[in-house]
Formats: structure tokens, C-alpha cells, sequence
């Protein structure tokens, strides 16, 4: 296959086009990923063939159809275990779990808890797109409050989660906030989540102008990523405390845990 | 670990948590890796990560657990992916009683994945045979790429036996087939002739795509019928075409028998114990004992069965096995000789019900 731009090589370019609509943030959160991992390449501290790319259900999770490292696609919610199992035996590889505010936060939220409380050695990446993507617009535990869905016609009235506020009272080792309008702090906080041993979570903000935007009045795919970018904020020493997104206020982006906690293989004398 | 286990994942629950943990204490020893997971769920689907990771894995459970992993055994039949699962029954619905058996889960273990498969289950009946068949469960889990049950109950879970245990260097371990063309040319789910596809590990540079969806032999996403037909039926036939592999079964006495006891697990040894106090007071009834509960070994079923009148299954349920001994014997006279028993059903218990048909 002819390579036509730098990063085909990490693609199954024989399964492109991608099936993720126009103006949806996940495709610019998986190429921020992959220029993080061709970097490590390109200085030597990793191989494309020590990659594993796991992922769960939903529109985000469908990344691993098209990363071109040994990937799995496997059910609803349990990435993390599946990434688990494999890294546990093959604690050589780079174990890359990539999913859904739902897959990771919801169906998936207790393996994140423990995944994190065990400083387990994967790098997740969860895009929160603040809506359940694959399946029409339902509302996920991350849609803030008062949001319209196509399960809460009148308004969210559930208070939502705060992953990162959640993962930092854990034992992780890097949990960081980023979003796709500001690509280029994205890609450096995944580059700092590959190099660390133990769990690290970049959670990325990203719209879904389909589903998330339509319901809210941001019909046009650019007013809702300009909307968006709009109320990013980026803080060099964001607090925890004032990290919980309300749909309208500031959403802090930055790094709220950078630790380097011997993590699970270590400890069990695996870690390499 | 005779067969070769490297990698235990579970989640405690009685009566299974003595498998968790022995290994526990003897598997790092050996280079494996043991650990409690926060459910069953994520017990089966890290077994099945470390499966595709290259090593023999396993998880062990009872009712509660089972029913939570049944996604993940779903998962485990469409990605073809080696493991075994202890299943040690106990009395249920619900939590029941924990720590007292029972035969409840034959149809639920067949049946509760969800989709259309062919599944392999051994169901033993002593100490022994709980060593041997588990060996035997990891050579078909490996040599076909299906995940394997192995169906206990709390009294075999609790016994104490004699075992003769064999030397790793003498007991028949099958590991899977690895691919034989380059990496360039390997499809993760293309057949061979036995209908299993040769399997690469994770790490070994084939990139891999292990799918949940439904994929044609590269491992990609196809939704056509043809692609679901194909897939369907190969995973189905792998085991069916394969059967010979995989059936094992024990009759006692059938030959010339009036009637024959069908009856399995820990329940088969009160029958077997009836069967030879009836014919010490010259009852003609034999016993037939199928070790492997799915699929149905209909073949020796029948030979088994031949000469009898009438058949009784007995199952310490309310009757579940029944329904196929029936449809596979459907010109007989067979009989469900349900006896419900938090231990083991006592022959006179068999007797007593039995007795109204003989
Ligand atoms: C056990 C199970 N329940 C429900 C579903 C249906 N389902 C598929 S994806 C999804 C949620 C998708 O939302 P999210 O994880 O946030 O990812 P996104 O599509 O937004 O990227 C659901 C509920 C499923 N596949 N499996």
C-alpha cells in the first residue's frame, strides 16, 4: 500500500474510510495518539509490534478496527480486564485501552476503579464526548446536568460524574484532562501517559455534534467544537476541585496527577 | 498445571474458591500469575486477554459467578479463544445454599451465552476424574480454540480421594497450532482443515484483531449474511465434525440390561452404587455415565441403551438432562427421575422414585 500521509503505517488503511460522521472530535484524539506513539518510535522506546490496542463497545471503541498494532475489539465495558489479562502476561507490550465515556466510566466503571487503585500497567484513553455515541444519543454519567437526550427528553436531572476528580483519589500514576480543540496538549499529555509504568487516564473532551450538540442547539458540527473550545480552559496546575464540568462553564484541561507509584507489575516482580 | 496453566484469574465464591486458592500459593512458583479480580466478569475477559497474551488460562466459579461470565463466554466462542472454566455447582436459584450441591445449571451452562454455538462441557464424577478431565479440558480448549467447562459440584468440590496425579512429562498436554505462513499472509480467524484457525499471539508481530463483531477471516467487521452463515457454521462444525476428539463416556453393566440408569457428575455415584446393589438381588439395570454433557454423545447414548426397556435419568435437579436423553432415545420409554438433595441423592432416595416405572 502506497504511503500517503506519515502516520499510515500505524493504519489498517485497507479498512479506511472510518465510519465516525463529520465534525466528530474521536478522529483527531486518535491521530494526537498516534503522533504520541510515533514519537516514542521515533526515539526508540517502543515498537510498533509491542503495541496492544484494546478497546470495548461504541464509536470511540471502534479505533481499534483501524490501529495497526495487535488489537482487540472486544465487548461493552470490559477493556480494562481483557488489557489486564494480556499485559499480566505479556508485560513486555504496551498495553493501549481506548474507549467511550460509557464503556469506561458506566458499564465499565468498576474495572476503572480497580484498574486504577491497583496502579495497573495501561494507558487509557477515554474519550468523553459526554453522550452514549453508538447507540443514538442516550444520556452517559458524564452528561452534565440539565443536557437534553434521547433518554431525558426533559433534561439530565442525574448529577454526572467527574472522571478525573473520581481517578485521582486512586493510585494512578498520571491522570490528565485534554480536549480535541487543543490538539497539540492532547497529544503531549498521551506522550507522557505512554512513558509512565502503572495506570495513566488522559480523558479527552470531544464533541459529538450528532448526538450531543443536535439536542442542545449546536446544529452545525463548527459552532459546537468552536463552542467547545471555547470554554476550555487550560491551567498549568489545575485543581482537582474545580474540575467538574458544567455544560456552559469553564472546563479545566491540565495534569492533575503526575506520580511515579511503584505500579502492579513492580510490585510483583514483573515489571520491565 | 500439569496441562500447562500459566494464568488464573477469579473471583471467590464457594464452593470453587479452593482452586483460587491452592494456585494461588503454587502457580507463582511455577511462573504463573494469579489474581482476584473485583467480579466475574472481569475474571473471564482477563483470561481471555491472557489467553490472546499466549498462555493456557483459566477462572473458576459456581452459579452467581457463572451467570455473570456468561458475556465474556460469549466473547471467548466468537474470538475462539482457549480457556477453561471450573463451574463447581451448588444448590440454587439465586444465592441458595453455598455450600451444599446440587445439578441445577446443565441447560444454563449449554445455554446462556447468548448466540448459536456449540459448546464443550465435562461433567466428572470423582477426584480423579476431576484431574484427568481438566487436563483433557485444556487439550480441547487448545486444540479446537473454544473455551471448555468444567462442571463440578460441591461434594466433589469437598471430597477426599485417592488421586494418582501424572508427570508433566507423562501426561498428553496439546498446546494450539501457531501460524505456519509469514506475517504478511496470516489471517487470525482462516481455518484449516479441521476447521480451526492457527493462532498468533499478541507480541509476536502478526497483528493480530481479535473481534466480537462478526468478521471474516482477516478478523473484520462484515455484515452480511454470508460472512454471519460462514462463521456461524464454522464455529458450530469445529466442534460437531470434531466430536471424536471430545466424547467420553462409562457404562456399567448395559449389556444385558433390562433397564439403564442415565445419570452424571456426583448423582452417577448413588445410581452406580443402586445399580450394583439391584443386581446383587438379580435386577437386570445397568448404568450409563456420559463425562461429556455437551455436546450430547448421542452415538453411545444409544449403544449404551440399546437393549433396555425402559431408561431412567436421574439428576439431582428437577429434571433438565432428561429433555435430551429423550429426544435422542425418542422410541424408548425414558423417564426423569428427578431427586433434589443438597448432598449427594442416596440410593434409596433413586430407589424409591425409581421403583413406580420398573
Ligand atoms: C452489554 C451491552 N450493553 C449495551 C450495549 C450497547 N452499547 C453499545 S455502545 C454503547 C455506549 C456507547 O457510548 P460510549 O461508551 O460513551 O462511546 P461512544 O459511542 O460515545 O464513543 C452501548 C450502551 C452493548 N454493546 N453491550
Amino acid at each position: 500500500m502506497d504511503v500517503t500521509h506519515p502516520l499510515d503505517p500505524y493504519l489498517r488503511t485497507d479498512r479506511l474510510p472510518h465510519l465516525w460522521c463529520p465534525g466528530c472530535g474521536i478522529g483527531i484524539a486518535i491521530s494526537s495518539l498516534l503522533r504520541a506513539i510515533n514519537k516514542h518510535i521515533m526515539e526508540g522506546h517502543l515498537k510498533q509490534d509491542d503495541i496492544a490496542a484494546v478497546s470495548g463497545i461504541g464509536c470511540t471503541a471502534r479505533a481499534t478496527l483501524y490501529l495497526n498494532f495487535d488489537s482487540a475489539h472486544v465487548i461493552h465495558g470490559r477493556a480494562i480486564p481483557f488489557a489486564t489479562g494480556l499485559k499480566l502476561v505479556k508485560p513486555n507490550l504496551k498495553v493501549i485501552v481506548i474507549g467511550g465515556d460509557g464503556d469506561l466510566a458506566a458499564i465499565g466503571g468498576n474495572h476503572l476503579l480497580h484498574a486504577a487503585r491497583r496502579n495497573m500497567d495501561l494507558t487509557v484513553i477515554m474519550v468523553n464526548n459526554m453522550i452514549y455515541g453508538m447507540t443514538g444519543g442516550q444520556v452517559a454519567p458524564t452528561t452534565p446536568t440539565g443536557v437534553y437526550t434521547t433518554t431525558t427528553p426533559l433534561g439530565n436531572y442525574e448529577y454526572s460524574i467527574n472522571v478525573v476528580k473520581f481517578i485521582s483519589t486512586l493510585n494512578a500514576n498520571y491522570v490528565a484532562r485534554a480536549s480535541v480543540t487543543h490538539p497539540h496538549i492532547l497529544e503531549k499529555y498521551i506522550y507522557t501517559a505512554l512513558s509512565k509504568e502503572g495506570f495513566s487516564l488522559v480523558e479527552v473532551i470531544s464533541p459529538c455534534p450528532e448526538l450531543f450538540g443536535r439536542h442542545i442547539g449546536y446544529k452545525d458540527p463548527v459552532e459546537l467544537f468552536n463552542k467547545l473550545k471555547s470554554l476550555i480552559r487550560f491551567e498549568e496546575k489545575p485543581q482537582i476541585e474545580k474540575s467538574d464540568i458544567i455544560w456552559g462553564n469553564e472546563i479545566i484541561i491540565g495534569e492533575f496527577i503526575n506520580d511515579n507509584k511503584k505500579s502492579f507489575l513492580r510490585i510483583i516482580g514483573r515489571g520491565v | 498445571m500439569t496441562a500447562g496453566l500459566k494464568f488464573y484469574a477469579g473471583y471467590p465464591i464457594t464452593p470453587s474458591s479452593e482452586i483460587f486458592e491452592y494456585l494461588a500459593m503454587k502457580l507463582p512458583e511455577r511462573g504463573g500469575t494469579v489474581i482476584q479480580f473485583e467480579d466475574e466478569i472481569a475474571s473471564i475477559n482477563a483470561v481471555i486477554g491472557a489467553s490472546w497474551g499466549g498462555v493456557k488460562a483459566m477462572t473458576a466459579t459456581s452459579g452467581p459467578g457463572f451467570s455473570l461470565m456468561v458475556e465474556g463466554l460469549s466473547l471467548a466462542i466468537m474470538t475462539e479463544t482457549p480457556l477453561v472454566i471450573a463451574y463447581v455447582m451448588r444448590a440454587g436459584p439465586s444465592t441458595g445454599i453455598a455450600t451444599k450441591s446440587g445439578q441445577y445449571d446443565v441447560m444454563q451452562v449449554r445455554w446462556a451465552a447468548h448466540g448459536n454455538y456449540e459448546l464443550v462441557v465435562y461433567a466428572p464424577w470423582s477426584v480423579q476424574e476431576l484431574y484427568d478431565l481438566t487436563i483433557n479440558s485444556f487439550n480441547v480448549s487448545e486444540t479446537l480454540r473454544v473455551p471448555v467447562i468444567l462442571l463440578s459440584d460441591a461434594t466433589l468440590a469437598h471430597i477426599w480421594e485417592r488421586v494418582v496425579l501424572k508427570d508433566p512429562n507423562e501426561a498428553l498436554v496439546i498446546n494450539r497450532k501457531k501460524p505456519k505462513v509469514s506475517k504478511e499472509l496470516y489471517k487470525p480467524f482462516e481455518p484449516e482443515e479441521d476447521l480451526v484457525p492457527p493462532m498468533a499471539s499478541f507480541g509476536e508481530g502478526y497483528r493480530v484483531m481479535v473481534e466480537s463483531l462478526t468478521h471474516d477471516e482477516r478478523g473484520y467487521y462484515k455484515a452480511t449474511t454470508e460472512i454471519q452463515r460462514k462463521l456461524v457454521w464454522r464455529l458450530i462444525n469445529k466442534v460437531r465434525k470434531n466430536m471424536h476428539m471430545l466424547v467420553d463416556s462409562a457404562s456399567y453393566f448395559v449389556e444385558d440390561a433390562d433397564y439403564v440408569i442415565v445419570s452424571y457428575g456426583s448423582t452417577a455415584r448413588s445410581a452406580y452404587g443402586l445399580v450394583k446393589e439391584l443386581r446383587s438381588r438379580g435386577v437386570k439395570v445397568g448404568l450409563y455415565r456420559p463425562k461429556l454433557l455437551w455436546p450430547v454423545d448421542e452415538e453411545s447414548l444409544i449403544k449404551s441403551t440399546r437393549n433396555a426397556k425402559k431408561v431412567f435419568v436421574v439428576e439431582n435437579n428437577a429434571g433438565v438432562y432428561v429433555n435430551e436423553v429423550s429426544r435422542v432415545l425418542r422410541h424408548k420409554e425414558v423417564f426423569s427421575i428427578p431427586v433434589i438433595d443438597v448432598e449427594i441423592p442416596p440410593p434409596e432416595s433413586i430407589y424409591e422414585v425409581m421403583k413406580e416405572w420398573m
